[in-house]
């Protein structure tokens, strides 16, 4: 039996907002425990919520981004459970009519397609706050600083069949929200959190199977394992003739598996009903116009102004999109040395390899964008080559200068000159009269071989300086006179 | 003037008092403690009493009378329903929940009052969570009428209602979700007026059911209410729902005629389901209007008696979230060694909440539930709106609209309490004003065997001007507000 | 629709309240009757009636992203049942 995978993701994006969704206690992460949980965040007796303004700006924000409907008229809901982290007993959230309805999401894959992800709804909420399990003997701390933080959850039709997909469609997500500057991202600090639902299915089949939620997937990585982990066990119970119950799950790093949360075992009625301290959000055109004329350049506007502008293959332009630093570093990089294609092809392979090498990001490094575009010129007038570059490069890195002065002071120059590198040609030839014959006498393939020997020798006598492409021409017209 | 004179009269008439210097506010002040002393005991209409710091503030408050920096309300004992949040004075909303709760912030409501210069004297008794109509589920014991003391004052607002008519304090907060000011104020004989939802901020009052809950004065005359009013009027930032809308001069047109002012008498009130001795109490209250030139003109409300079923099914329904909150996790009762986190929230709620609570809870949560939700919450929220549309088309021919504002008199104690139902029907004429969010007022119409009977206005949103101005002139060509209790009772 | 005491003991459990063996028929009663009450409403034709939750047509007014709290943790905790360290305490919650 094969099985098809269906995967829908839920995301809860933490908006970097200053102050809560419904207080004006600061929302900032790290805090001492309870020091940013107002009244209001504490559900103490007779307080009330009040909306903060940039919440909305950022959700529809993210709407007009992946071009959605807009909920004009968009009402808050209370989602009812009880939960030590949930002080009043409810959520605040919005169930039956959401800020933002559905919209598009094009994901640039690595094999150069576009994978088209629907977005059903993207809703505004508030966050819980957080529990400490370990530190007091039989008890939990209940620390509720995170409690009114502005959250947009965003989800998505089950349109994922594999995780390389489900991980481009956060990947792209996460940098559509560094690009708006609504949320920082982090999964890590839990500014970003993951829920998978997965299913699987009958290859062919039109039905979907139960599923199961995995919660708060919080990293790129884990949500490759915690898809293929449960993948894998659902495929072991169907195979083995038993069925999925519908759960919540949690993925477990440490031992690599997916176990049921206790704490939802007993089916929730979270009697949804609307918010009667909050009023319906509506949102006009002008409105509207004023958010759209004032977003930046999105991810996916610029990476088709890069293949069409630069000619680069959607997947470089995509990756070089993935934040607005890195995009701006290249498009300056680029314009400079007036070789665009060349420097996508240095950022994302020897700059970036530094980078990671050193875990530095791209604002981090110590080579400038027109430092770099001062190599790339120096590679396109092909005073360089390759591999002399990459020398050049290291001394960029050491920050010894631009590169220019590099190559001076390192006497780096290419040999393009042709009187001078057939001179060396002529020297190797006479030096080696064996190989010489021997290539003269030998098959087309053996010749390649022993050109790789001359090549060799003119490259050590000129200290690698020859520049390949002239070098190789000379040879083979040298080697075939007799 | 003497004790007596001073505890019964307006906050109008002690204001002029206070700032021709016959009287101080500190002697004011005074003899509301001394009637407290005297009669709380029996009454147990006030369940906290802020004596020292009320005189402190009593002293400030005659400092401004003598500088000039004083208002009309400036020295003024007042109560409020301890529902109220006061910094650091019990609020307990007279629950074994909030027992313990001392809040370190004030309602709006009551820094308003107090900025503009009342001496707060201490806090109201009520229904438990503002429960009932009887104030006969409180953990501090039941109030008693003081126009027959084994009666009961109504509720919730019942110790707000006793304590004003008990000649306690001249002024005290009440709030009213169902009739909760409006039914105390009829069962006491005192005025009481319920805004506009919106004209007054609920920011710092415990919530019962958000979408109905509205504070309001409770006083011995619609001048006084106007007062009171006008300090507790005005959007709030921090409340969503209160409406940013100007607040007019309430006091300035209090005396303008009424003439030509179109009164509504609905046909679905004055039923066979009436007391016909209230019945023509209203009516007698009614010619009275009439002689001051007002017209009195047959109306509808089809779905009167649908109010019951809707606000029994809505006010439930958000209050049972409202209390939500009240696990033993940051404030409130917690039960003593809670075994796991279920047993923390099962009995710390269970041994909190009172039998009436806990059954609305259970009523509103079932109302809320997958399966019922249609039939039930959102049924009651599309009849809300008929309703609503009900006095709508009413007030296209007529200014205000006229009725009881209860079935009958005071009942006595214990009558009710074991029939929940048939203290529901006690709000048939008031609860569906807050379903529509208007206005109401209630003000003392006569007396049926030494107890009082309630005349209740209802007016468009937000023109509670006209409802004061009409009840003003009542008050001016009637004397049944002056009337004093005796404070008697067959088993007293 | 007559209710059993079953109905009233999952309605219970979801709002955290323990109804005692002792009361639980007395308790289904009252609750029976209180539905009874509102079972009234099946009969009003509400065809194409929007909802009310608000009495009023007014819209949400928006706050300026401002911090305008405080660190008030003291006050707000003088009355918490327990508290360790600025932590809320209840016991342990097993996920």
């Amino acid at each position: 039996m094969s099985w098809e995978v269906v995967m829908g993701l839920e995301v809860h994006l933490q908006l970097a907002t200053k102050s809560k969704i419904f207080s004006g206690a600061a929302n900032q992460f790290g805090a001492e425990p309870n020091v940013q949980a107002c009244a209001v965040d504490l559900g103490m007796p007779g307080m009330l919520p009040v909306l903060n303004s940039e919440a909305v700006r950022y959700a529809v924000m993210f709407g007009l981004a992946i071009d959605a409907r807009l909920g004009k008229r968009s009402v808050f809901d209370r989602k009812n459970y009880f939960y030590p982290d949930l002080p009043k007993g409810y959520q605040v959230s919005q169930f039956f009519e959401p800020i933002v309805c559905e919209g598009q999401f094009d994901i640039p894959m690595e094999d150069g397609s576009l994978f088209p992800v629907r977005i059903t709804r993207a809703h505004l909420e508030e966050d819980a706050g957080k529990s400490v399990h370990d530190a007091y003997t039989g008890q939990t701390g209940v620390d509720l600083n995170r409690a009114g933080t502005p959250l947009l959850e965003i989800v998505t039709e089950p349109d994922f069949r594999t995780a390389a997909q489900a991980v481009a469609y956060l990947k792209a997500l996460h940098s559509l929200a560094i690009y708006l500057g609504i949320s920082d991202g982090n999964m890590a600090e839990g500014s970003m959190r993951c829920d998978i639902n997965v299913s699987l299915r009958p290859t062919g089949s039109e039905d979907f199977g139960t599923r199961t939620e995995i919660k708060n997937v919080n990293s790129f990585k884990f949500v490759e394992k915690a898809i293929a982990i449960e993948t894998e066990r659902q495929q072991d119970v169907l195979e083995s003739g038993g069925t999925i119950t519908q759960e919540t799950r949690l993925y477990d790093a440490d031992k690599n598996e997916t176990r049921a949360m206790r704490s939802k075992e007993v089916a929730n009625d979270y009697r949804y009903f609307p918010e009667p301290d909050l009023l319906p959000i509506i949102i006009d055109d002008e409105y509207i116009d004023a958010i759209k004329s004032a977003l930046p350049e999105l991810p996916r506007i610029k990476r088709s102004r890069f293949m069409s502008e630069y000619e680069l293959s959607q997947y470089d332009a995509a990756l070089l999109v993935d934040t607005p630093t890195l995009a701006n570093y290249f498009e300056t990089a680029a314009i400079k040395s007036a070789a665009p294609k060349l420097t996508a092809n240095w950022i994302l392979g020897d700059l970036a390899a530094a980078l990671n090498r050193e875990n530095l990001d791209i604002d981090e490094s110590p080579v400038s964008a027109e430092a770099l575009a001062g190599l790339i010129t120096r590679i396109a007038d092909s005073t360089l080559s390759s591999k002399l570059a990459k020398q050049v490069f290291e001394g960029l890195w050491q920050q010894e200068g631009t590169a220019d002065a590099i190559i001076e002071a390192r006497g780096l120059k290419q040999v393009t000159d042709t009187g001078a590198l057939e001179a060396m040609v002529d020297q190797v030839i006479a030096d080696h009269p064996e190989q010489v014959t021997q290539y003269r006498a030998a098959d087309e393939n053996k010749q390649k071989k022993l050109t790789g020997f001359f090549v060799g020798q003119v490259m050590k006598a000129s200290k690698g300086q020859a520049n390949p492409q002239l070098l190789n021409t000379l040879l083979i017209s040298k080697l075939r006179e007799s | 003037m003497a004790q007596e004179a001073l505890t019964y009269a307006s906050a109008t008439e002690l204001s002029i008092s206070l700032k021709t210097a016959e009287i101080s506010s500190v002697e004011l002040t005074e003899a509301c403690i001394d009637a407290i002393a005297a009669h709380n005991g029996t009454v147990n209409a006030v369940v906290t009493l802020c004596e020292e710091s009320a005189l402190a503030e009593a002293k400030a408050a005659d400092l401004k009378l003598r500088d000039g920096s004083a208002g009309p309300l400036t020295g003024i004992p007042l109560l409020h329903k301890d529902i109220f949040c006061t910094r650091n004075v019990a609020t307990t909303c007279a629950s074994k929940m909030l027992a313990n709760f001392v809040p370190p912030y004030d309602a709006t409501v009551v820094s308003r009052l107090r900025t503009a210069g009342t001496v707060m004297l201490g806090k109201t008794n009520m229904d438990e969570f503002a429960m009932g109509s009887s104030t006969e589920t409180s953990v501090f014991g039941v109030t008693r009428n003081p126009w027959d003391l084994n009666c009961v004052p109504g509720g919730s607002s019942g110790g707000a209602a006793a304590a004003v008519a008990a000649g306690f304090a001249p002024l005290s907060t009440g709030t009213d979700t169902g009739g909760s000011i409006r039914q105390p104020a009829s069962l006491c004989g005192i005025t009481g007026l319920k805004p506009t939802y919106g004209r007054v901020s609920r920011l710092g009052i415990i919530a019962f059911a958000s979408s109905l809950d509205q504070a309001g004065p409770m006083t011995r005359t619609v001048e006084d209410a106007a007062l009171m009013l006008q300090a507790m009027s005005g959007v709030d930032a921090g409340d969503s729902t209160s409406a940013d809308l100007d607040v007019p001069d309430f006091t300035a047109g209090l005396n303008q005629p009424i003439a030509g002012l179109k009164i509504g008498i609905p046909r679905e009130y004055f039923n066979h389901n009436l007391d016909q001795r209230v019945a023509n109490k209203i009516h007698e209250a009614l010619n009275e209007l009439v002689k001051e030139g007002a017209e009195l003109v047959d109306i509808d409300l089809p779905h009167t008696e649908q109010g019951i079923a809707t606000y029994y099914i809505i006010a439930p329904a958000e209050a049972s979230t409202n209390l939500s909150r009240y696990d033993g996790v940051r404030f409130g009762h917690r039960c003593d060694s809670p075994q796991n986190l279920t047993d923390l929230y099962e009995r710390s709620r269970s041994e909190g909440f009172g039998e009436e609570v806990q059954r609305r809870i259970l009523v509103g949560t079932y109302a809320l539930s997958a399966g019922f939700y249609d039939a039930y919450f959102k049924k009651a929220q599309q009849v809300r709106r008929l309703i609503s549309e009900d006095f709508q088309k009413a007030f296209e021919r007529c200014d205000v609209i006229a009725g009881p504002a209860a079935p009958g008199t005071a009942f006595p104690l214990g009558a009710k309490s074991d029939d929940p139902l048939a203290m529901y029907l006690e709000d048939i004429y008031t609860l569906s004003v807050n379903l529509a969010g208007l206005p109401g007022l209630s003000i003392p119409a006569g007396f049926i065997d030494g107890m009082p009977v309630g005349l209740q206005l209802i007016g468009r949103s937000f023109d509670e001007a006209t409802l004061l101005k009409m009840g003003h002139r009542f008050q001016l060509c009637t004397n049944h507000h002056r009337a004093t209790p005796t404070m008697t009772g067959v088993n007293q | 629709m007559p209710t059993i005491p079953a109905d009233v003991l999952s309605v219970a459990q979801l709002a955290r309240l323990r109804i005692d063996e002792t009361a639980l028929d007395d308790v289904t009663d009252r609750f029976s009757r209180t539905l009874e009450l509102v079972a009234q409403l099946e009969e009003v034709d509400t065809e194409g009636v929007t909802p009310m939750s608000n009495p009023h047509d007014m819209h949400q007014r928006l706050r300026a992203d401002m911090v305008t709290e405080s660190n008030q943790r003291e006050a707000l905790q003088k009355t918490a049942p327990a508290v360790a360290d600025g932590f809320f305490l209840v016991p342990k919650v097993i996920d």
